[in-house]
């Protein structure tokens, strides 16, 4: 058995004795004293613990509260102590939150700054987005946005390189961490009821908050052609193990309305974190993939020890906390077939950022001279699965695309669902909000403005 | 001089640097203990079986306490006696503590919390305002009403009259750092208790009684809290008990702190409130007389809920004369969390009703409702003369130093404010999905506590010989920054830098007797004290000087770092050096007092405020007709700090309220579900304001001609509550965009989350 290896600031740290499902978190606070680290909701939504962890791919920022210790094996970590240059002096981003008045408590503030300085490593600029991840009760964002501008500009300091070439080659820690897909599949052949964990922002939860006892334990993250991206003439297939963010630069490309809801998906550090697979495979009749996913076409590829099945998205879904998947059988791929893009999500929350969709409506409608040649319209919270419009689509299909055939066809969302009450919205508003979707894709089609983010004062 | 200058933060280097240290981050002493509260499933009921066999046989478990073991008082309420820290036989909400598991480690307690097996008597459940006033389950015996005049005949006798209810909902802290507490036994029954509290004094007196000890045995230190807005005023009590019970009984360290979902499940919130009105007024929009009933929902125990119905009340007029006017309020008693402090303390609800009341007037009559809200302003304090005599508040305050008119014209300049109006409205005639809305209000906000004795502070400083300073006051750092406007005052005192001065956190043992860091009061009351006692020291040290230097007094300077005797000079230190080998005493307290207070609670009479804060804000926003979904485009804002001790901290406080308070009325909803139980209870589900929801063009300035009339520190105003009012006028142009959609007043509930606003576009269309 060996141990989990990492860098923690610049310092090789070896861990052969935590439940592989210590937070990180926990471990940095509780075990090495490094308090800057905060705790702010132990479930990845505030962005108080962000840690920049940094691999051959780059560095990206995550929630440490919901990332367990193995998920860092091979890979560099700053913490906040670890922004700051040796003899005190200050990553520019530091300096200007002092200089911009950008803290006020200071509880937000080291998550802040270690988002800061990883979109500052990175050269991103778009802060709106790079910071949706980390809440602020105090300053209203303003000044700390001022702070990430004014430091855009500085050069990254040296003292932020990391040095990962000692953590090559290294062996696989005493925890189940596959380092192909054959090795995982053959693994959880034979362990059919454990858990596996992609990027744990949705089975860190079952620790934190549930309290829950999860072994055995898969750690998919290692898992490189999990990871594949193939791009032909005929279909876009997209591992499991790709994450959110890169699913967003990929498919940008190809159907930019899937990547622009997929910029509201969680947030930075969660989308660096879930992976596609576990937005499909966890089943959840609110997850904002499914939808665009569903209206797309796509096939999932499924696998258990070598047997490998496809079968079209939407019947992966049977209800709610039921899935057409065997124990001991994951999720190996997606794929979608190359076609133009005629597809809109509409992704509606309380907040617009990192909040979690009351509906999400997802329009792939064709229009050939006029009428309907082919549509496909998929539903997030409109029911227990994700799910198709069925009665929808067909009252679509060989209309005219008109205001009445619009009209028509609103009424036959009452066919398709009958949504749930709950903390997030009403069964009424939510049908009401799916008519709204469509006449919104109408109206987008007809050359009227339709979204608020896209209005200015 | 260090008053007036935009100085960072004291901490921000800390902060930045994640050295700031916060209770959680103090290292726990080896053989610490954790705690955790096993909590009420349901929201009313007799427990009937407390089976704690599995809770106790957990790993890690040391022990688990029930009401029946606590070895003194069995209360955490800061007002009424009747909030146990443990549940005594009956439960009064879901979420309420009926056991304390102390464990080898915070998990180990979260974990064994959960094990217990609870058997109840369930009772019916009051939770909403209705079934309160159904059953006349209420604190108080019956509704508080503050009158003015004949406020029943002026609006029959008026030519117009408009009647309508809102609903506006509670908000939650989020406090980013949730509530915690450690307490370590010191020698005999002593204690020492680490809290994040902006109340020590309350921690302390809580601790003695729960002890059974007197206060001096006790000693509460609050370095900083992350984040308070009202929500640690009381809500930490129930911790810090815990922890100095727990530690009294093992004899170890012990410490607990909630985890997120733990803490918006068991703390109380703002109260959420129902307004109904009565207005009738002329063809010009002028009140004649208002009549509000308001609902406050208090939850299951009184907490701070009569102060904050009251200053609820005392905000009814917000910055407009009431001719005539009739107040009721309601104080609920329902079986919930028991509502809170938070910023504000209930002035934003009174505030949100007569502002409600201009909007409905304005669309009655068809004015742009900026001419409405300015012609029912009170008389401009410049107006005041022999002859002109300053208006009066519903409660008998004259308004003397009402400064409105004057920001409200530079304002509306400013931000461009009717070419914006005429733009929204071609906009609108263009877009047919989406429509855009622009309003403005002002604020007015009454500044002391309405309880009056707790308008004091004290203050003690220390100078050492060689010349830097210890400051130590009665107030709590909570991120406001009021400890550097505090040590700004207190260098400007002895004309050092402000590196002189040390902040040190605030302790019970330096400074007794101190009242809550609340009713944002903290700079006015204890800036004055701080300076009182540098103000001693120095003229201490002068009088010293002058005797060796065979000078006056008065002609000892202090500047610059330096201090100036007749014609000779010398650093600060060495005057200080100097002072203490002529044994001269260079330490002292400090006391103030706020003057000219008299208020009278029961009748509603008095002038319960030393002076007003003001400003007011212009704000856009765009809907869509088809989800309700909306956005803040731009916010202007003119905020008066008075003689600002620090422009750049207030600025930070208005930009920070005003997000805060368009939070509360947009996007942060609290649901209860018919069982009680609090279904957004973290980040997930409770939507407090990120990034982007911060208004594209955010223009924020203080107010240049702002000076306070009443003599306060350095003519300042108080900033920690008033900003968060001037998000009003981001529900207010919300409620200007879904007007027009239709015909109807859009009768717009709060917060105006993309439902609320969905459904009132279409009342309005189908009405």
């Amino acid at each position: 058995m060996s141990d989990i290896v990492f860098h923690l600031n610049g310092e090789t740290v070896r861990i052969g004795d935590e439940p592989p499902t210590r937070t990180f978190l926990d471990w940095l606070r509780e075990r090495r004293g490094l308090t800057g680290t905060k705790e702010g909701c132990n479930e990845g939504d505030c962005g108080a613990c962000t840690v920049m962890v940094s691999d051959a791919n780059g560095a990206r920022a995550l929630n440490a509260c919901i990332l367990f210790l193995p998920q860092l094996h091979g890979k560099a970590v700053r913490t906040v102590e670890g922004i700051a240059g040796p003899n005190g002096a200050l990553h520019p981003v530091q300096d200007a939150m002092i200089t911009h008045h950008g803290s006020q408590c200071g509880f937000c503030t080291p998550g802040f700054v270690v988002s800061m300085a990883t979109a500052h490593r990175n050269g991103a600029t778009d802060f709106d987005d790079q910071l949706a991840g980390n809440l602020c009760r105090c300053t209203g964002y303003a000044p700390i946005i001022r702070a990430a501008e004014a430091a855009a500009d500085a050069p990254v300091p040296d003292w932020m390189a990391d040095d990962l070439a000692d953590l090559q080659g290294l062996d696989a820690p005493g925890v189940a961490l596959p380092q192909t897909v054959e090795e995982l599949a053959d693994w959880y052949h034979a362990n059919p009821d454990a858990t596996l964990i992609g990027g744990a922002t949705d089975v860190g939860l079952w620790v934190t908050k549930g309290l829950r006892d999860l072994e055995p334990i898969a750690f998919l993250g290692a898992c490189r052609d999990l990871q594949n991206i193939t791009v032909t003439d005929d279909d876009i297939q997209i591992g499991a193990g790709v994450t959110i963010t890169d699913l967003g630069a990929l498919i940008a490309a190809y159907h930019p309305d899937f990547a622009a809801m997929i910029r509201r998906y969680g947030s930075v550090q969660v989308r660096n974190a879930a992976t596609i697979g576990g937005n499909i495979a966890n089943g959840s009749p609110i997850g904002d993939g499914p939808p665009a996913l569903i209206a797309l076409g796509a096939t999932l590829h499924l696998r258990m020890g070598k047997a490998q099945r496809a079968i079209p998205l939407e019947d992966f879904f049977i209800e709610y906390g039921q899935q057409d998947r065997q124990p001991g059988e994951f999720v190996e791929a997606v794929s979608l077939p190359r076609q133009p893009d005629n597809l809109k999500c509409y992704k509606l929350s309380k907040r617009f950022d990192q909040d979690i969709s009351a509906v999400c409506g997802c329009f792939n409608v064709v229009i050939t001279d006029g009428t309907v040649t082919a549509a496909r319209i998929a539903f997030g919270g409109m029911a227990g699965t994700p799910k198709r419009a069925a009665n929808v689509e067909r009252a679509l299909i060989g209309r005219a695309w008109t205001q009445d055939t619009i009209n028509a066809a609103a009424d036959e969302f009452a066919n398709d669902y009958t949504p749930l009450s709950d903390m997030r919205a009403s069964a009424d508003y939510r049908m009401n909000a799916a008519k709204g979707m469509l006449h919104r894709y109408f109206a987008e089609h007809t050359g009227h403005q339709t979204r608020v983010q896209e209005v200015q004062a | 001089m260090s008053i007036a200058k935009p100085l960072p933060h004291d901490a921000a280097r800390l902060h930045v640097t994640g050295q700031a240290r916060y209770v959680d981050d103090i290292p726990p002493p080896r053989d610490a203990l954790h705690l955790a509260f096993g909590l009420s499933e349901i929201a009313h009921g007799k427990i009937t079986k407390l089976d704690l066999g599995k809770v106790r046989a957990a790993p890690g478990v040391v022990a688990v306490l029930t009401a029946a073991d606590l070895p003194g008082a069995n209360d955490v309420s800061p007002s009424a006696h009747d909030e146990p820290l443990l549940a005594e036989g009956t439960v009064h909400y879901v979420g309420q503590p009926l056991f304390l598991v102390i464990a080898q480690t915070h998990l180990a307690a979260r974990k064994a919390a959960r094990l217990a097996t609870v058997t109840y008597d369930e009772h019916p459940a009051i939770l909403t305002i209705d079934e309160a006033m159904a059953a006349n389950s209420r604190f108080e015996d019956g509704p508080r009403v503050y009158e003015k005049g004949d406020s029943a005949t002026a609006i029959k006798d008026a030519p117009n009259t408009i009647e309508g209810s809102m609903e506006i909902g509670g908000q939650e802290h989020f406090y980013l750092e949730g509530q915690a507490a450690l307490a370590l036994p010191l020698e005999g029954d002593d204690v020492l208790v680490h809290s994040s509290t902006q109340h020590p004094t309350e921690i302390q007196h809580k601790v003695a009684e729960a002890l059974n000890v007197p206060m001096h045995a006790v000693r509460v230190e609050v370095r900083r809290m992350g984040g308070g807005f009202g929500g640690k005023e009381s809500q930490g009590n129930a911790l810090a008990v815990s922890c100095a019970v727990a530690a009294r009984l093992t004899q170890r360290p012990c410490k607990m702190r909630y985890d997120r979902d733990d803490d918006m499940i068991i703390t109380g919130k703002r109260h959420d409130f129902r307004i109904t009105y009565r207005a009738g007024f002329d063809d010009d929009g002028l009140l004649r007389g208002v009549e509000f009933v308001h609902y406050a929902r208090c939850g299951w125990a009184q907490d701070l809920s009569l102060p904050v119905a009251d200053r609820a009340m005392l905000h009814a007029d917000n910055a407009y004369h009431l001719p005539h006017a009739r107040i009721e309020s309601h104080r609920l008693k329902t079986n919930t969390q028991s509502a809170t402090a938070f910023r504000g303390f209930g002035g934003p609800q009174g505030m949100v009703g007569i502002e409600r009341v201009m909007d409905h007037i304005a669309h009655h009559l068809g004015y742009d409702p900026v001419e409405v809200r300015q012609r029912n302003f009170y008389t401009a304090s410049q107006q005041i003369s022999e002859t002109t005599k300053p208006q009066t508040t519903p409660y008998g305050q004259a308004v003397d130093d009402f400064v409105l008119h004057e920001i409200t014209e530079t304002l509306l300049a400013q931000s461009d404010y009717a070419a914006r109006r005429k733009a929204v409205a071609a906009w609108n005639a263009q877009n047919p999905v989406l429509k855009k809305g622009i309003a403005y209000t002002p604020v007015k906000f009454g500044i002391s506590f309405t309880l009056t004795h707790l308008n004091q502070a004290g203050a003690l400083v220390h100078v050492y010989q060689d010349g830097s300073i210890h400051l130590n006051h009665g107030g709590t750092e909570m991120g406001q920054g009021l400890f550097q406007k505090v040590a700004q005052v207190a260098a400007a005192s002895f004309g050092v830098d402000v590196e002189a001065v040390k902040i040190t956190a605030t302790d019970t043992g330096k400074v007794p007797n101190t009242s809550a860091t609340a009713a944002s009061s903290g700079s006015d009351l204890n800036g004055m004290a701080v300076q009182a006692a540098c103000d001693t020291i120095r003229e201490r040290i002068a009088e010293h000087l002058a005797q060796t230097h065979q000078t006056d007094p008065r002609r000892v300077y202090f500047e610059n770092g330096k201090v100036f005797v007749g014609d000779d000079e010398m650093t600060f230190a060495a005057a200080a050096q100097s002072a203490y080998q002529a044994r001269v005493s260079l330490s002292t307290t400090g006391f103030y007092k706020t003057p000219d207070l008299a208020w009278d609670r029961l009748k509603g009479q008095g002038r319960p405020f030393f002076y007003f804060a003001y400003g007011a804000a212009v704000t856009e926003v765009v809907i869509d007709t088809l989800t309700g979904e909306n956005r803040m485009l731009r916010a202007d804002i003119l905020h008066d700090a008075g003689t600002s001790l620090n422009p750049a901290l207030d600025i930070g406080q208005v930009e920070g309220g005003f997000v805060q308070g368009a939070g509360w009325l947009t996007t942060e909803e609290l649901i209860w579900d018919a069982k009680g139980r609090l279904r957004t209870h973290a980040p997930s589900t409770y939507k407090i304001p990120a990034c982007s929801d911060r208004p594209d063009i955010f223009n924020v300035s203080l107010w240049s001609e702002g000076r306070n009339r009443e003599d306060t520190i350095y003519r300042s105003k108080a900033v920690g509550e008033p900003p968060f009012m001037l998000g009003i006028s981001g529900f207010m142009a919300l409620s200007d965009a879904v007007a027009a959609c239709g015909d109807a007043y859009p009768a717009l509930d709060a917060p105006a989350t993309p439902e609320c606003v969905f459904n009132a576009v279409n009342r309005g269309r189908t009405s």
